[in-house]
């Protein structure tokens, strides 16, 4: 059977490489000293996502992503590796969204893509580090949800079976399609860039990209070729594409509130095992709660 | 992330040489692919930009996977089981990431799944792989024996060969045996044709052959019973899917680990003529070796670089009497001629590849239409200039990347004849490359004629009139001296009219040769990118100088009776 595949990545700042100029004096990030790349969990599930459409000929992957105009790039990248098609969310309106603002956007947004069976991306970001994307958008959608995906193995009769990672070793789960997938960063690394399809899309351009080479009467190299090959205009869609409410979406979507950002150093040296046990568990939300790490 | 393409901008400054616009043009046939293949370049400057970026492709895959995996590769090696190869693991998964990338069948033509790249992006491709592990450079890059097929077989072995190779299969050519080594007119691997079958069959040895167990090889076998000599040798295209070659063994080897060296036995191999008869050596053989030896130079750059990488680190980490060595004279000397080395054989090589590039582009529009004389011309004057130039790419690249590696473990001190750094498989690997495909002597008998007949010092009269920045002047008036000084050798050797003699000073005018037009090609790279190749023209010229001095002397004082003394 042939599947429609779509992939959630995300834009984020390097932070794996995190030098004294990472942030910014008021606590926002300096993008000018973190470049910019594919969140590398995302990378893992897009790799998944080719797997099948190699073992499932005439499935269609496509990569949907939400970020600025040079988000883009993600979706370039992305048919670069075998991808079909992208999609970019982009409006000042959706600037400053939290998780649940951001699930509310990604969830319209594959609503009015419409015909899918598999919703798959990383397990988080590699800027926020929160986890909560797919899974909510996988409540928002009403769709069954599988996290810490390290391999699917089969997809048949309208059902997958995954391997999923947990502690100490793997679990093997079943799930009805449609789903939402999240991939772990032990699953296989995503395949490199292809010869061909490098040169095929590397002029694909979002619209936004565009208005920025014609900008001041500059002019758009090879403009012919975006006519007569429609692959290459990347497209762009704003809140109301998708339909969107805008109160969800953004910053005003959004109850999360920083409240304040400090540096720290990393000092413990040694790490704790708990049980499950309730005393456990209560003696650590007292120490939590006493430290000011919770509360 | 890593990258060996981006990391070395020297790179990209040879693949904007002002010839490839021309090796574009004729490469593209004018870009008329544009209408029928969505990646084909529309113009000059999309074709460049797109060898960028397949580059930087294969330049990330070097330094993240396959650097990553060198050491793996060369601890465990290939296996060699039921007269099958098994890579090592490593080598699996470079040849995976390669595959996947769709960096297979790098020049052929699009309508066979290849990308149509000339030699020079390709080539540059090979040291970049090479940077990352030789070893593996070799498996990946025997893929140029396509070329071969392409120009000699016929259009149905072309439709059947040319995707896999594209798609990823491997190359090997199967030339040497127990008892021909350099001398190939000696090859006794026999075919006979088998009228019931309608097939040749191949019967006999083969030994040292790379990647042997590979799923396409290019055989050199004796189709003229009673014959002695390379006229009674033609080329065969060996299947592996047919079956009859075994492995009987993996060689053993001092280095480039990773590459398997395999002994084959072939038991009534079924296998098919690729061109015609008894032109297997004289012809088909001449050209592949000729792009294998380009192969070399590129492998052999690619350990430079490696070796003055890992030196580099090393000498401004290492601290001694207070200070980093690198900060030592004897230290700073060692690597200022190891990149001077580097910067300059690297920009031979790819002088040497567009000369390929444009004569064999050529050569592909003559199997198409009929050329004008002025392309007859040009490919006349560059095939000359490739014969001429690719034992020189190949001969010295290869002794350089040697004494570089040498170079290399000496700033390592103690710590480089220790097997936790990598300098030692630099070492180990760059051994065998003035070996293979042609000694470094036998560079030098294909390179002596072009010494005796004026070919060299009628390029270097040619580049001393192109003019360099005026800051460099002194440059130029030095390399002229040199180049007098190469010619009054070698006008007093051809004077002896002693064939010996000139045997035997051979190697010394092949490197003065070699010398002087490196030492051209650097000033015209200082000139052109002084930010690049300034500090390297200054010291590579030094240093040549130096050696002109060293063998105008030997040359001047040596009496041809002393041989008596020499001779065995």
């Amino acid at each position: 059977m042939s599947l429609k595949i779509v992939v959630l990545a995300k834009q984020v700042p390097d932070t794996r490489n995190v030098g004294k100029d990472a942030m910014n004096a008021d606590g926002t990030i300096n993008r000018a000293a973190l470049p910019a790349i594919f969140n590398p969990e995302d990378l893992n599930a897009l790799e998944q996502a080719l797997r099948l459409k190699e073992t499932h000929p005439g499935s269609v992957v496509t990569i949907l992503t939400m970020g600025p105009g040079r988000a883009a790039e993600i979706i370039r990248e992305g048919l670069y590796r075998g991808a079909d098609n992208g999609y970019l969310l982009t409006d000042r309106a959706f600037a400053g969204a939290d998780t649940l603002a951001t699930s509310y956007a990604l969830a319209m947004a594959i609503r009015k893509i419409g015909d899918y069976d598999i919703i798959i991306g990383g397990r988080q970001a590699i800027d926020g580090d929160t986890a909560q994307v797919g899974p909510q958008v996988a409540e928002k959608l009403g769709l069954p949800q599988i996290t810490y995906v390290e391999e699917i193995e089969e997809v048949a009769d309208k059902h997958i079976r995954v391997k999923r990672h947990i502690d100490g070793g793997v679990e093997t789960v079943e799930g009805p399609l449609p789903i939402v997938l999240t991939v772990n960063g032990s699953a296989a690394p995503c395949r490199p860039r292809n010869a061909k399809l490098v040169q095929k899309y590397k002029r694909a351009l979002g619209g936004q990209e565009k208005a920025a080479l014609t900008k001041d009467g500059g002019v758009l190299p090879y403009a012919a070729l975006y006519e007569s090959r429609p692959y290459l205009n990347i497209v762009e869609w704003s809140v109301s594409d998708v339909n969107g409410d805008t109160k969800q979406c953004g910053l005003s979507g959004s109850p999360t509130k920083v409240k304040k950002i400090e540096n720290i150093v990393f000092q413990a040296k040694e790490s704790k095992t708990l049980t499950g046990s309730d005393a456990d568990v209560e003696n650590l939300i007292v120490e939590l709660l006493a430290n000011h790490t919770i509360g | 992330m890593a990258n060996f393409y981006t990391e070395n901008p020297e790179l990209s400054f040879h693949l904007k040489n002002s010839m490839m616009e021309r090796i574009c043009e004729l490469k593209e046939r004018g870009y008329k692919d544009k209408d029928e293949f969505d990646y084909a370049p529309q113009d000059y400057a999309d074709a460049i930009d797109s060898y960028e970026k397949v580059l930087e492709i294969t330049g990330e895959i070097a330094a993240e996977v396959v650097a990553a995996n060198a050491e793996s590769v060369d601890e465990e090696g290939p296996h060699c089981a039921n007269g099958r190869v098994e890579y090592a693991s490593g080598t699996k998964k470079n040849l995976e990431a390669m595959v996947q990338a769709g960096l297979n069948g790098m020049t052929m033509p699009r309508r066979f799944g290849g990308l149509n790249f000339p030699i020079t992006p390709y080539t540059m491709c090979a040291e970049i792989v090479a940077i990352a592990d030789a070893g593996f450079g070799n498996i990946w890059s025997l893929q140029d024996c396509i070329e071969t097929l392409y120009e000699f077989g016929n259009e149905d072995q072309h439709s059947r060969f040319i995707p896999r190779i594209c798609a990823g299969e491997t190359m090997s050519m199967d030339l040497t045996e127990p008892d021909a080594g350099s001398d190939l007119q000696s090859v006794m691997l026999k075919a006979t044709f088998d009228e019931k079958e309608n097939c040749w069959r191949l019967n006999g040895v083969k030994r040292f052959i790379t990647n042997g167990d590979s799923n396409l090889h290019l055989v050199l076998a004796r189709s003229e019973e009673g014959t002695h000599d390379g006229r009674g040798l033609s080329m065969f295209i060996y299947d592996k899917n047919d079956g009859g070659v075994d492995v009987r063994r993996i060689e053993n080897k001092l280095g480039i680990h990773g590459s398997p060296t395999c002994e084959l036995v072939y038991k009534n191999a079924k296998a098919e003529l690729c061109g015609e008869r008894k032109l297997g050596l004289i012809k088909y053989v001449m050209a592949l070796m000729n792009g294998a030896r380009l192969g070399i130079a590129a492998q052999s750059v690619g350990l430079s670089q490696a070796a003055y990488n890992e030196a580099l680190a090393y000498a401004k980490e290492r601290k001694q009497f207070g200070k980093a060595i690198i900060n030592f004279p004897a230290v700073y000397d060692m690597l200022d001629t190891i990149k001077a080395k580097l910067d300059a054989g690297r920009a031979l090589l790819y002088q040497t590849s567009r000369y390929v590039d444009i004569y064999k582009a050529l050569d592909d529009i003559a199997r198409e239409r009929k050329l004008t004389p002025e392309e007859r011309q040009e490919e006349k004057r560059y095939a000359r200039l490739a014969d001429s130039f690719t034992p020189l790419a190949k001969g010295m690249n290869s002794e350089y990347a040697n004494q570089n590696a040498y170079d290399c473990i000496q700033i390592h001190g103690g710590s480089g004849f220790m097997m936790e750094y990598a300098c030692q498989r630099i070492y180990r690997d760059a051994r065998i490359t003035s070996i293979y495909e042609g000694t470094t002597q036998l560079q030098t008998v294909a390179a002596i004629r072009y010494v005796t007949n004026g070919a060299y010092a009628t390029t270097l009269h040619e580049f001393e009139a192109i003019p360099c920045a005026p800051e460099f002047e002194r440059y130029m008036d030095r390399i002229k001296e040199m180049t007098r000084k190469f010619e009054a050798c070698t006008n007093a050797v051809k004077e002896a009219k002693d064939q010996e003699l000139l045997d035997f000073v051979a190697r010394r005018l092949y490197e003065m040769a070699a010398v002087c037009v490196m030492s051209h090609l650097l000033l015209q790279d200082a000139t052109k990118a002084p930010e690049l190749f300034a500090r390297s023209l200054n010291v590579y010229v030094n240093y040549a100088d130096a050696e002109i001095e060293k063998h105008f002397n030997f040359i001047r004082k040596f009496r041809p009776e002393e041989l008596d003394n020499y001779r065995y």
